[in-house]
């Protein structure tokens, strides 16, 4: 069991959903667009942690399965002139199906090994990606993808969205907090130990790395769907990189910090590009502290300063 | 393809091609190589670092005119600089920490040079011109060849052996293995360990200078080069074996080999054929070819 969230965090999942719900009714684009882009990456870093913060490996190359998500919805949707109701299934089942064939070989190796590896593979996609010009539109981009016409408008889609990112971080909790999750924490805690006591390490790895890949899969459908279309950048490691960034600046320890991580430092992007072009600097400073400083990312530093608050020490 | 079939001339060529390429990638992921070995960290920054040397190879050959080797010894020793700054300020905090640290701290740096590199030499494509007497190219009895591709061929083993002879047969060398098996018994044996760590991290960081200004003449600099260049040195190095000088060097010569003849028989793919050969190496061995098992529990 386990599977009830704590009345506080529910009622604050609650809050935010039923919050968010109301942002069309201001009646801004820009808001709207905002949004939508923000629950996109959420799911993004929430699918992420599902390998860093359960299963403890890194992965540098989770872009892949969000590209493989983008082009497969987008392609199917486009080219083959698919239904969404199939197009949107199948693409989520093959980013699961090439993470499973990632997480094969990569699980063979200890972390080191597995955080080049992942690199390496979804260097592997961006480069199919950009080569094969005749599927993918190649450097120029998979454009003009055929969006439904249910959703075909910033507040449909953007409930479209906040429906499914809500109900893929609901399952994504269940996962993480189901026998499965706890014992990945097991196998991130020690390995040794795991596999003593009976436990299969190499396979609930695999395991960890198929949701992972999956949920990416969903939140990069979406966005292709958003921005009708998809581009290489979205398969380059830098992208990896980010989302990276996302879940360590929330917290890797906790389930809901990547999805704090990653709407800040989504918002700090905005806010940045506005006043310096040099966001990657910025970037890089952010990534110092954490590193640094604030190893247990936002939320960690926010139970310090609770914990001082309360008269710790 | 039919070339190849046709033409032994053409193959020849090829050949010193894939020569060439894997020894220039072989200076740059020995670096690489080096680091991780001593240090059990992989520095994502090695391929910004490549690129400061191609760029200072351009700022002092072509800039300042102050010629190529000048120019190769200036990336050597700008990049030494600042490995020295980046190992003393940020590395050595992180010693014994968790690996995804290291690899983020990396990561910052690539983000913050990448951006340095942007003030300092723009955006544009720079062009390097080749050094004197090295522009044309030399009879080798059945054709001709360019000069300074067959100069980065030789100059490649020239630094392998360097770098054998340096670790396996000099005092210095017997401590820096010393320190990979047991860098606490060392210290305690009285020898100063981080002195050993920053001159690693120096020569690997100089290693990927003089990889970038000798590629400079042929790889324009420009931004992002850094980015393909990690990856070719990931895949070079994981194919011979992490922390392997000699699986660096035969990975290097490999890859060389399948990028150039693979872009021979299907042109545009050869990327993809360097990914699929990493697969099938890892699917026989997991720890590359020349590579030892990880102790497990790290």
């Amino acid at each position: 069991m386990g599977w009830n969230m704590p009345r506080g965090v529910l009622i604050s999942c609650i809050v935010v959903v039923t919050a968010l719900a109301l942002v069309p009714l201001a009646d801004s684009r820009y808001l709207i667009d905002i949004s939508t882009e923000i629950l996109v990456y959420v799911l993004f870093a929430l699918s992420l942690n599902v390998i860093i913060g359960y299963s403890g490996n890194v992965s540098f190359g989770h872009a892949a399965y969000f590209a493989i998500g983008g082009y497969a919805n987008a392609i199917l949707l486009t080219t083959y002139e698919w239904p969404l109701i199939l197009s949107f299934p199948t693409a989520v089942v093959l980013s699961g199906l090439a993470a499973a064939f990632v997480a094969y070989f990569c699980t063979r190796l200890t972390d080191i090994y597995f955080a080049m590896l992942t690199l390496a593979f979804a260097m592997l996609v961006w480069a199919i990606a950009f080569k094969w010009r005749s599927v993918t539109g190649g450097d120029d981009g998979f454009v003009g993808v055929n969006v439904p016409e249910f959703i075909d408008g910033r507040a449909p889609f953007f409930y479209f969205t906040l429906v499914i990112v809500t109900i893929s971080s609901a399952v994504l909790w269940m996962i993480c907090h189901s026998a499965f999750g706890q014992t990945l924490v097991a196998v991130r805690e020690n390995i040794t130990r795991a596999g003593f006591i009976g436990v299969n390490t190499r396979l609930m790895r695999i395991g960890a790395f198929v949701v992972a890949g999956s949920f990416a899969g969903i939140a990069g459908a979406i966005f292709a769907m958003y921005n009708r279309g998809v581009y290489t950048e979205s398969a380059f490691w830098t992208e990896s990189a980010q989302v990276l960034i996302m879940t360590l600046l929330g917290g890797m320890y906790s389930f809901f910090g990547p999805a704090i991580g990653a709407a800040t430092l989504y918002l700090l992007e905005r806010f940045a590009n506005e006043y310096t072009q040099y966001w990657p600097t910025v970037l890089g400073v952010i990534l110092l502290v954490i590193v640094l400083v604030l190893p247990e990312g936002l939320v960690g530093l926010a139970k310090r300063v609770r914990e001082r608050l309360a008269g710790g020490n | 393809m039919d070339m190849l079939l046709s033409s032994p001339t053409f193959v020849f060529i090829q050949v010193l091609n894939s020569i060439s390429l894997g020894m220039n990638l072989f200076i740059i992921a020995a670096g690489l190589s080096l680091i991780f070995g001593v240090l059990r960290v992989i520095n994502f920054a090695h391929g910004v670092f490549y690129m400061f040397g191609a760029y200072i190879m351009y700022t002092v050959a072509q800039d300042l005119e102050l010629g190529f080797v000048t120019g190769v010894i200036a990336a050597a020793a700008g990049l030494a600089v600042i490995a020295i700054v980046v190992e003393r300020g940020l590395f050595q905090w992180l010693y014994g920490k968790e690996h995804l640290m290291q690899l983020l701290l990396t990561f910052a740096i690539v983000l913050i040079m990448g951006d340095l590199a942007k003030i300092i030499w723009g955006t544009d494509q720079l062009s390097v011109s080749y050094p004197d007497g090295m522009s044309g190219a030399l009879n080798l009895g059945i054709t001709f060849y360019p000069t300074y591709r067959l100069m980065l061929a030789v100059i490649g083993p020239v630094i392998f052996i360097g770098l054998f002879l340096l670790i396996e047969r000099t005092r210095w060398g017997r401590l820096t293995r010393a320190a990979t098996q047991d860098m606490e018994m060392l210290s305690a044996l009285g020898i100063n360990v981080p002195v050993i760590y920053v001159t690693i991290f120096l020569i690997g960081a100089a290693l990927a200078g003089v990889g970038g200004a000798l590629a400079a003449p042929i790889n324009s600099p420009t931004p992002g080069m850094d980015a393909t260049i990690i990856v070719e040195c990931f895949v070079i190095v994981i194919i011979g074996g992490l922390g392997s000088l000699w699986g660096t060097f035969v990975g290097a010569l490999i890859y060389g080999f399948v990028f150039n003849f693979g872009s021979v028989i299907v042109p545009n793919w050869q990327d993809v054929f360097a990914f699929l050969l990493l697969m099938v190496v890892l699917l026989i061995r997991p720890w590359g070819l020349f590579g030892k098992p990880e102790r497990e529990g790290h």
